[in-house]
């Protein structure tokens, strides 16, 4: 059985800013990739950004300084 | 074969465009709707050329351009989308159909509309804008460039006006984007309507539409979004708002690397080359007895298009001859432009249209001269 891990689930408004938020983190050396937004999550688009809790709290000062948009982050087990 | 009809479609494009969207069918999902390598290489691509598209008409915000499948259904969205009955439009006797046709179906409803009158060069009577305007007047909806006469609109001066007043500005990129500068910002403009497959040298079946932060367009169409699927509304934000279905995302892979080649060439050199050949084609052909060019050859900024007559020959006469003898591909005939062609009083004989690519030559043109020479000997 696949183990489960705590994670930092962003999630987005639309499709384009889910993409936006990639392109940024490849640019600006973000972990993390887009998952399908589970089920646990409300939100409008389809996609979440998935990062570990530690990467998220390291990279965090710097998605806010590149004013990288999102609309929610939770921690999830997943 | 010489191709001289850009301004129907780029039938001459960068050899890339071809390989982009046959690579876009061997990689690409549809994109939005999931997760895995082929959704989200949909998405990239389209996404990339958003920004793409985004930096070309100095757009800060790429979310605020959607993609269409044409102007004409930019165009639609726009006028079918902001004007309501008891607004007042404005526009001009230069227009193609694709915004004659929505205004008079707006005009049907209840809209009032006011076309400003065009000169035997095809020349837009500006001075008219104060005068037309009323206190209702909800939009300027104008063509950057006309299709038959090539001539160029004084967007700084109609958006002078509109800016006045707070007036909509929505402009008809149909002959210029990609061909000549965009500036979105500078240019005062609040809805730009591009198309793809011409002066952006992409596939047919692409096009767009940039709408300015602060303004809300009710869509055209609604449906599948790939996102807030429970809600019973389509969702409200740009691009999501004006996107409703699976986008085209193989052309606008090819449009992706069109925008490549456009970046890597320049839209100025584009339009310099386009230019040098079109002024070569109207020197040459004026001097032909016999043949009347259309539009004001006198303007500093034209778009690439000389428009003409060869005494009282069918311009479809003309065209055919020029295809059957020849191998020139020209469009003859009414444009889709029936204000214009009354303007110009052509409106029984049309008028054979060349338009020019980056991608012509000399040669060609002169070949083109040369053959407009025989025919008009031949009369």
């Amino acid at each position: 059985m696949r183990e489960k891990k705590k994670y930092v689930i962003l999630s987005f408004h639309t499709t384009t800013e889910a993409m936006s938020f990639e392109k940024q983190s490849m640019s600006n050396e973000i972990p993390g990739r887009l998952i399908p937004i589970p089920r646990e999550i409300t939100a409008g688009c389809g996609l979440a950004w998935r990062i570990g809790v530690e990467e998220y709290s390291a990279c965090r000062q710097k998605i806010q300084d590149l004013q990288m948009k999102y609309q929610d982050a939770v921690e999830l087990l997943l | 074969m010489i191709y001289m009809d850009s301004s129907a479609t780029s039938f001459l494009k960068p050899p890339q465009v071809e390989e982009a969207v046959c690579r876009a069918f061997h990689t690409m999902g549809n994109a939005g709707r999931g997760a895995h390598a082929a959704t989200l290489g949909a998405a990239r691509i389209i996404y990339d050329t958003r920004e793409k598209l985004a930096e070309l008409f100095h757009v800060s915000d790429p979310s605020r351009i959607a993609f269409t499948s044409n102007a004409t259904e930019s165009l639609n969205i726009a006028i079918s989308g902001l004007i309501s009955p008891g607004d007042h439009v404005i526009t001009t006797a230069c227009e193609h159909n694709s915004v004659l046709r929505p205004l008079y179906v707006k005009e049907s409803q209840g809209a009032g509309l006011t076309i400003l009158d065009a000169d035997e060069k095809g020349r837009i009577a500006y001075e008219e804008l104060e005068q037309v305007r009323r206190e209702h007047t909800r939009a300027v909806v104008i063509t950057h460039a006309s299709n038959l006469t090539g001539n160029v609109t004084d967007l700084a001066r109609v958006s002078a006006f509109t800016r006045k007043y707070g007036i909509l500005l929505i402009v008809d990129a149909s002959q210029t984007a990609g061909s000549i500068p965009i500036d979105v910002e500078k240019m005062g403009i609040d809805v730009l309507c591009f198309t793809g497959h011409k002066g952006l040298l992409g596939p047919q079946g692409t096009g767009g539409i940039y709408v300015r932060e602060g303004i809300s367009i009710t869509p055209l169409k609604v449906g599948g979004s790939g996102i807030h699927s429970f809600d019973k509304m389509h969702p409200s934000d740009m691009p999501t708002a004006l996107e409703a279905g699976t986008a085209n995302g193989h052309g606008i892979a090819g449009l992706n690397a069109a925008l490549d080649f456009l970046r890597e060439t320049k839209v100025e050199a584009v339009h310099e080359k386009e230019m040098e050949l079109a002024g070569r084609f109207a020197e040459k052909a004026g001097k032909i007895p016999g043949v009347t060019i259309y539009g004001d050859l006198s303007a500093k900024l034209r778009a690439p298009i000389v428009s003409l007559n060869i005494g009282e020959l069918d311009s479809a006469a003309v065209s055919d001859i020029l295809w059957d003898d020849y191998e020139i591909c020209v469009r003859a005939g009414a444009h889709c432009a029936p204000l214009m062609h009354q303007a110009l009083g052509t409106v029984e004989q049309g008028a054979v249209r060349f338009s020019f690519s980056y991608f012509n030559t000399e040669e060609e043109v002169d070949t083109a001269v040369q053959a407009l020479l025989d025919i008009a000997e031949d009369q």
